[in-house]
């Protein structure tokens, strides 16, 4: 208990730590070059005060809960050596964690508002809701795809900058194809899908499946995981526009 | 009470989202795997303080991140501001009048970088995984330039409003030529370390500050110019981790053309 709160504490602090950057930087514009002064300081305050307090139980409770879990599962299934089970995971991992992400619900939320201002969509609270479920639902099957490809390339020894590569090339293609209004929200979707939750989790995920077969490189073949992740929703959400 | 209203709601919502995933490692664990999960209590009080700690996180957020960003992104580009400065008297802005925008950005982007949770979890476990070869903070650095750069570039694309898919093409083409040339160990890293950097601080407030920036701009659509500035965020540092992978070969290079094999040891090791 006494133990639990010191590392609650700890992560508070960290958390302050983290953010403290932030508050200089934003603390000195306004000081030195906006110089005007700031309304509702004390909402700000209370809200900061949210957002580390927020920060500190995420973080612990991701410790305590999603990393033991998560990491557990995927040493048990890369010892198991099913590769259907392994996909599965994969699959599911990557689209439970991104359509969870606050960083992508946060955005799916601002891309509704913004189609709405723009007449995209109607502005009913309704239909902006809809719209930021459907930018949700298409980012999180695109990453639940990224990872079983990941799996499956660490599995069968592919090589990573061939893939990624030849995404790239994909992405330009569908570019030209897809609304002009939905390219900016398409690549920016594929950086916002992998956050704190994701990032951890996954990187586990790769490493640990690389250090457990045999002739594979954990630098070379563990990482990559979160690269596709950042990829295939740029691919899918173009697709979304095309097809909607 | 408002706010106490509102973090519930938000806490509630979180739930929604966190207790399918709960309970998918948990039947996961019970079916395929067999036997009941490992430390059981401890891991339902740690997803209570994840769905609380992102109900809060997101309340917080509402309040403070996206409003202080946009509200800063609007005092840095609204026409007063511009124009207080003695040289500009004449009322047509070029990208150049700017610059506290591109600064403002630069900084931004570093720190919300170097504050990143998941950086900081990754570069922990590179440095584990390449036996101390890649350096904790020399990575977070590394990748902090990236978005510091990435940021500040993608705010000159907003106010130029040039086509987004040009500097994305660019990139492309610079990291293909890069991934040809760096060493092998860092490029998934690399490939990574883009996606690591856009997490929760970082996406917020620059998602804020490219649509606070695209509204303030005049002809600029936030639908159209807005987004972006987190993919730039999020390309950038793949460029500067490569960088840092061909830096640090070759200053191997150099010091083994100086002979003493210790010392390129000590001075690869340094240099990552």
């Amino acid at each position: 208990m006494k133990e639990s709160l010191y590392a609650l504490a700890k992560d508070a602090a960290n958390s302050l730590r983290d953010l403290l950057p932030i508050v200089l930087v934003i603390g000195v514009f306004q000081v030195f070059v906006i110089r005007q002064p700031v309304e509702g300081l004390m909402s700000l305050f209370i809200g900061g005060l949210l957002v580390v307090a927020g920060l500190a139980c995420f973080i612990f409770g991701l410790r305590l809960a999603l990393f033991p879990v998560g990491e557990g599962l995927a040493y048990s299934l890369a010892g198991k050596g099913s590769v259907f089970w392994l996909i599965t995971f994969a699959f599911v991992l990557g689209f439970g964690t991104t359509v969870a992400e606050p960083a992508l619900i946060a955005v799916a939320a601002e891309a509704a508002q913004v189609a709405a201002a723009a007449g995209e969509i109607t502005s009913s609270a309704e239909s902006m809701a809809r719209y930021a479920y459907g930018l949700r639902m298409t980012v999180a099957l695109a990453v639940g795809v990224a990872l079983v490809i990941g799996v499956f390339r660490i599995l069968a020894n592919w090589s990573l900058p061939l893939i990624i590569i030849g995404g790239y090339v994909l992405v330009i293609l569908l570019t030209g194809l897809a609304p002009p209004e939905i390219v900016g929200i398409a690549y920016d979707s594929g950086a916002v899908t992998t956050s704190t939750v994701t990032v951890p989790l996954v990187t586990a995920l790769g490493v640990g499946l690389a250090s457990s077969l045999r002739g594979r490189n954990p630098m070379i073949d563990g990482f990559g995981l979160i690269a596709l992740a950042s990829l295939t929703p740029i691919l899918f959400v173009l697709i979304y526009g095309i097809l909607v | 009470m408002d706010l106490a209203i509102n973090a519930l709601r938000f806490i509630a919502n979180s739930a929604l989202d966190v207790l399918p995933i709960a309970i998918f490692l948990f039947v996961f664990q019970r079916v395929v795997i067999g036997g009941p999960m490992p430390n059981r209590n401890r891991i339902l009080i740690g997803f209570g303080f994840v769905i609380v700690g992102l109900g809060l996180f997101l309340v917080g957020l509402e309040q403070t991140l996206f409003p202080l960003g946009r509200l800063m992104a609007q005092q840095l580009t609204s026409p007063e501001f511009l124009m207080s400065d003695a040289a500009n008297s004449v009322s047509i802005l070029t990208w150049q009048d700017f610059y506290w925008v591109y600064i403002f950005a630069a900084a931004i982007g570093f720190s919300t970088a170097m504050a990143e949770p998941a950086l900081i979890a990754v570069s922990m476990k590179a440095n584990s995984v390449s036996a101390g070869a890649i350096g904790v903070t020399g990575l977070r650095v590394a990748v902090a330039i990236g978005v510091s750069v990435g940021v500040s570039l993608g705010c000159f694309r907003i106010i130029t409003g040039l086509p987004l898919q040009y500097f994305i093409t660019g990139v492309y083409l610079v990291v293909i030529l890069q991934t040809a040339m760096a060493p092998k160990l860092i490029v998934p890293l690399a490939y990574d370390s883009g996606g690591v950097a856009t997490s929760t601080v970082t996406v917020p407030l620059v998602t804020a500050l490219g649509l606070g920036l695209a509204e303030a701009v005049p002809g600029r659509s936030p639908l159209l110019d807005g987004f972006g500035l987190v993919a730039f965020a999020c390309l950038f540092p793949i460029i500067s981790v490569l960088a840092y992978g061909q830096l640090a070969a070759l200053r191997e290079r150099v010091s083994t053309s100086n002979g003493d094999q210790r010392d390129t040891e000590q001075e690869e090791n340094h240099a990552l």
